[in-house]
């Protein structure tokens, strides 16, 4: 009597994996997110898509990644594997990301370079160098570690206020805005740890940059 | 410092009511919520023909699982392959390769999520909900269940039956994993994680050049990645991106999201033994014998829960404290370039956690074995990157989805047999006298994690289609691989993410890792629950080891130490420690 019991337990065992997978994917795979979308969407439409930044009606990045500035009179970041997914296009339609080499398509994650890894002094010590030169003022002692280090996602919009501060003197003479007024924009892009506890003090740089474009005027001509 | 204690404080207190919770789920004791999941339930099981209360041995109870989650891996290992589609797929993203959607079907289904893809490149929309948050939901969901068949064995209320496991896989999904899910994902879209279908935003910044901004849907994955103990990102950076993890407080939700669970677990054992022994004493003595009253901790955590909590705290803090430590001084080689390393070693770490969030998430992660990152490990200093290394290749500090009890059960009773050996008596656990055939299948389920990371690096620094994955130079080369199969074994997933290692040679051997470090274990340990639970107590006397105390928990923190020293040490001696001394000299 054995054999057809079996197969009919074996039978039965396999319509209950079979049906309880496909209930569970609808159910966790597609009903969730989708669920958790339309709330979201009410709730909270600026973050669920992205938290953009408009400025004149046009998006010009997300308050939470960073970007890969290069104009003398913008804040810098933190190195970045990927330059922050930032780039050029040339006439061929060719991407390229600000230091000339080709566009990765859009990733994040870091060099993962060891302690030990000999790439990782050398990056650092080219760094250090183009860092002193547009900052002539600075002592490489004085250079704050998170500035030279590169973050783990690639995208981190964050440096410490030691890291902007140590800034303010070069920016000043390249954008030609007063010391004080800069000192007022680091600190209005300041935020405090967590509940005076968790976490750390971070300044967001495309934070400060858009206030140094909006007291340097330059936002009002860039929408033509 | 302040903020590390601070953040293990708020821990203790949010496990007890989550603990509580699920013991009720698993107990099948009344909860509030019941009359709204007792017709969701109900429906699930008259669909597919599931009879919730047929009770299953443990031997049907684990094929009952190995099917389930066979069936699942088919159907995921489909989608994978034709997720090029239109369909949910604003990206156009192509269709995997196989040895990749092999390795990241196996994966997902073994709760490890190791990735050897990158999510903002490799896959649809449709596959990131279809395939992983599904996986992340069902594997989770299918640990726990063993873990709860594994609990009632030990419990023993009956002499065969710990449970069906198609109703404990319906039940932890609908009661535990989705609501939570539901409310955690609302506060980190609240928190700036990304939540919608949309294509990539391409926007063109004050400098008149582009950037590309990664969209879709974040939340709904990160929620379950943590509650989950699985880990994948929706990102290549994982938990570092600002759009997986924008701030210190989305940081918190998906540490304590990741943490709750597996301690909780620890409370249900706990306090379904206490029933259980509870019982017993009543059918002994019929007449009304005063019930002494136990401590406070006693009864939130159940006394022998409290001992294997504690134990694995003790493990923790130790783990953490060093990892701390280590990042704390920075790396000696930029200080000699003259970069003040004061801050700590912040390369592939983010400014908004620093080294205390980002060493306690470490910690955390390797330990809870849920495998997502909020820095990179592969730049942490050699004795920062030892931590989680260790914590994988012991296995059994929290763990994640239940099956770190499991492993730490082992390593009880591995610890009753030694005592017992000392004092020559028969050993005991939980009332139960511990003999030839539970000691072998231990010693087995002891020895295939070890076998399996070491065997595995042994073969991939031979061969030189292993060498080839690996991209730092020197002793961390060694550590690449030593992490790469701690962390398929563990189950856990994390990398040190330099290794190159979507190549047939690591998408195979990884996958087998995975394959064989998630199954054997949950096979041998419901044998070990399955044998027990046939076994009569026996009476408590002077000479029985009580294993509810806090010297019990210090022999357990001993035995697993000894163990993975003499395993694991020549390894950990030729890769991060190698690594560090040649730091300093």
């Amino acid at each position: 009597m054995n054999e057809p019991t079996n197969k009919n337990a074996f039978l039965h065992g396999l319509r209950q994996s079979l049906v309880v997978t496909l209930i569970l994917l609808l159910l966790c795979g597609f009903v969730f997110p989708v669920l958790l979308s339309g709330i979201s969407m009410v709730l909270f439409p600026s973050q669920a898509n992205g938290s953009l930044i408009y400025i004149n009606g046009q998006a010009v990045g997300s308050a939470y990644i960073g970007q890969d500035f290069t104009e003398p009179y913008f804040m810098k970041g933190r190195p970045s594997a990927y330059n922050y997914n930032t780039y050029y296009e040339d006439e061929q339609g060719n991407k390229y990301y600000n230091d000339g080499s080709r566009f990765a398509g859009l990733s994040s994650g870091s060099n993962n370079y060891a302690p030990s890894n000999p790439e990782l002094a050398e990056r650092v010590e080219a760094d250090i160098q183009s860092f002193l030169e547009a900052n002539p003022d600075v002592k490489r002692e004085n250079i704050p570690a998170d500035l030279m280090t590169a973050s783990g996602s690639g995208l981190d919009p964050h440096i410490t206020p030691a890291s902007a501060r140590i800034q303010i003197p070069a920016l000043a003479a390249s954008s030609g805005l007063r010391v004080e007024k800069l000192e007022q924009i680091v600190q209005d892009n300041t935020k405090g740890k967590f509940l005076g506890v968790f976490g750390e003090e971070t300044v967001n740089v495309i934070g400060v940059n858009l206030d140094i474009a909006e007291a340097m005027g330059l936002l009002e001509n860039k929408d033509k | 410092m302040i903020q590390l204690v601070l953040t293990l404080i708020i821990y203790l207190i949010l496990v007890i009511p989550v603990g509580r919770y699920l013991y009720h789920i698993a107990a099948e004791k009344r909860t509030f919520a019941d009359p709204l999941f007792d017709r969701v339930d109900g429906a699930i099981y008259k669909l597919s023909g599931i009879e919730p209360h047929k009770g299953m041995n443990w031997k049907q109870y684990a094929m009952a699982l190995i099917g389930t989650n066979a069936v699942m891996t088919a159907i995921g290992y489909i989608l994978l392959r034709i997720q090029s589609i239109p369909l949910f797929n604003p990206n156009s993203i192509e269709g995997m390769e196989p040895t990749l959607a092999f390795n990241t079907i196996i994966s997902f289904m073994t709760n490890t999520n190791l990735q050897h893809y990158s999510g903002e490149s490799g896959l649809s929309y449709l596959s990131q909900m279809l395939v992983i948050i599904f996986m992340m939901f069902v594997s989770a969901a299918s640990g726990y269940s063993a873990c709860m068949a594994f609990i009632r064995g030990l419990a023993g209320k009956t002499k065969d039956n710990v449970g069906n496991f198609f109703a404990d896989l319906v039940r932890i999904t609908t009661r535990v994993l989705l609501p939570f899910s539901l409310i955690g994902g609302l506060l980190l879209v609240w928190q700036g994680v990304p939540q919608n279908f949309s294509k990539n935003v391409v926007v063109q910044t004050m400098e008149g050049t582009f950037q590309v901004l990664a969209m879709g849907p974040v939340a709904a994955l990160e929620i379950i990645k943590h509650l989950g103990t699985n880990g994948g990102g929706f990102f290549g950076g994982n938990s570092a991106t600002p759009m997986e993890n924008p701030t210190i407080l989305s940081n918190l939700i998906e540490l304590y999201s990741m943490m709750l669970l597996p301690g909780a677990c620890v409370i249900t054992f706990g306090k379904m033994l206490s029933d259980g022994r509870l019982r017993y004493q009543e059918s002994n003595s019929p007449g009304n014998a005063p019930v002494r009253r136990e401590g406070i901790t006693a009864r939130i955590f159940g006394k022998e829960g409290r001992s294997i909590f504690l134990g694995m705290g003790i493990l923790f803090l130790a783990g953490l404290s060093l990892c701390f430590r280590a990042e704390q001084q920075g790396n000696p080689v930029l200080a000699e370039l003259g970069l003040n390393q004061s801050e700590g070693n912040m390369e592939g770490k983010e400014v908004r956690f620093g080294i205390a969030q980002s060493a306690l998430f470490t910690t955390v992660t390797t330990s809870f074995t849920t495998g997502t990152v909020n820095n990179m490990h592969d730049t942490l200093t050699p004795l920062g990157g030892m931590v989680p290394m260790l914590h994988m290749m012991l296995n059994c500090v929290f763990g994640g989805k239940g099956v770190g009890l499991m492993n730490m059960i082992l390593y009880a009773i591995l610890a009753v047999f030694i005592c017992g050996l000392m004092v020559g008596r028969t050993p005991e656990y939980l009332g139960k006298k511990i003999e030839g055939r539970e000691m072998k299948l231990t010693a087995l389920a002891i020895m295939i994690h070890p076998l399996l990371i070491l065997a595995f690096s042994a073969l991939a620094v031979a061969t030189a289609a292993g060498q080839a994955g690996i991209t730092n130079p020197g002793f961390h080369g060694l550590s690449q691989v030593l992490y790469e199969y701690a962390s398929s074994a563990a189950n856990n997933g994390s990398g040190f993410e330099g290794l190159a290692d979507n190549t047939y040679f690591w998408n195979i051997t990884t996958g087998i890792v995975m394959f064989l470090g998630r199954y054997l274990p949950i096979v041998i340990q419901l044998a070990i629950a399955g044998s027990l639970m046939k076994k009569n107590y026996v009476n408590e006397s002077t000479g029985t080891l009580s294993t509810g105390s806090v010297g019990f928990a210090v022999i357990l923190v001993f035995v697993v130490y000894i163990f993975a020293a003499l395993t694991f040490f020549p390894a950990l001696v030729l890769g991060p420690i190698a690594e560090h001394l040649t730091l300093l000299g």
